[in-house]
């Protein structure tokens, strides 16, 4: 068979999934996307093992392995954290994140009160520790 | 053009289409089960390569463990079940990189490997490639357990709050 054939279907596959880590703005559709572009390194993996002589055999196929179970590890970890993220901010929206301390901001408002603490003459290195005092005033 | 070959691109097809509609529906749910389709298709791949143990590890996983993990993710963070219209920011930057690394990746290799014929190696490989991996790559087999058990806590400890999060978060809880 031509090996050419997986290998450009392998890069297709990648380049699908850098487009849904740019676009996609859903936490969980994001590690979906993660996951197409670690299936196309898979599958370039199980490619040159079946077409490259290598010294060591079947390196390719053990590889793969190894990479399925670090994407098990990944997605265990990853959905435990955006699960933990919508219970504190409840939203997945990975553009939507105020990016405060969870003990300080008051809820999804504080993107807004940030903008005004920052508009009400403080330093812009500031604006992070005004930002609680102002949500509450706009509150 | 072999029966390999045939059926690598019907395959292929199908796993870049399903790959694609993961990526551009408009609905969470459907884009889990789509993906369930696309990492069929690479499991088919996979068996078309000669490489079963590694097609049915990838299906008993990623179709099996991780697509479940993923529709449970939509699940508990009340995703909408209908067509919601706000899943993506402003695609056409996002567009142009993912072409641009797709086309450039398959430029890559057209150009390394042209239109060469290789002999697919013999089925029944799992025989060997357990030989390897218990040979060769014992040491990171074990590194990969050990690494696996740490996940498995450090996902519990996460998601626990009354052990996970700090001070502030346990005198409010």
């Amino acid at each position: 068979m031509h090996p050419t054939l997986p290998f450009a279907i392998a890069a297709l596959l990648f380049g699908i999934g850098v487009y849904g880590v740019l676009v996609r703005r859903n936490a969980v559709l994001l590690l979906m996307a993660v996951e197409l572009m670690l299936n196309a390194v898979n599958l370039i993996f199980v490619t040159a093992d079946a077409s490259i002589r290598a010294a060591v055999p079947h390196a390719g196929q053990s590889f793969t392995l190894f990479v399925i179970v670090l994407a098990a590890a990944e997605i265990g970890v990853g959905l435990a954290l955006i699960l933990q993220l919508y219970r504190l901010r409840r939203t997945v929206a990975v553009d939507d994140l105020p990016l405060a301390e969870p003990g300080e901001q008051a809820g999804s408002g504080d993107r807004a009160g940030a903008g005004s603490a920052g508009s009400a003459g403080s330093k812009a290195t500031a604006a992070g520790e005004v930002a609680p005092d102002g949500a509450g005033v706009a509150e | 053009m072999t029966v390999a070959d045939v059926l690598t691109l019907a395959l292929g097809a199908v796993a870049v289409g399903a790959g694609l509609l993961v990526v551009t529906t408009r609905h969470v749910v459907r884009a889990g089960l789509w993906l369930v389709v696309a990492l069929g298709a690479i499991a088919g791949l996979y068996l078309v390569l000669t490489a079963e143990l590694v097609a049915w590890v990838q299906v008993l996983v990623y179709v099996g463990a991780v697509v479940v993990l993923l529709l449970f993710a939509v699940m508990l963070t009340r995703a909408p079940i209908g067509a919601s219209d706000d899943l993506d920011r402003t695609r056409w930057p996002g567009a142009l990189v993912g072409a641009g690394a797709g086309a450039g990746l398959a430029a890559l290799f057209i150009d390394a490997f042209r239109w060469t014929r290789i002999d697919l190696p013999e089925p029944g490989t799992a025989e060997r490639l357990g030989a390897a991996l218990f040979r060769t790559w014992v040491l990171p087999f074990e590194l990969v357990s050990v690494l696996l058990l740490a996940a498995l806590v450090g996902a519990i400890v996460v998601s626990r709050p009354d052990i996970g999060a700090g001070p502030a978060e346990r005198r409010r809880g």
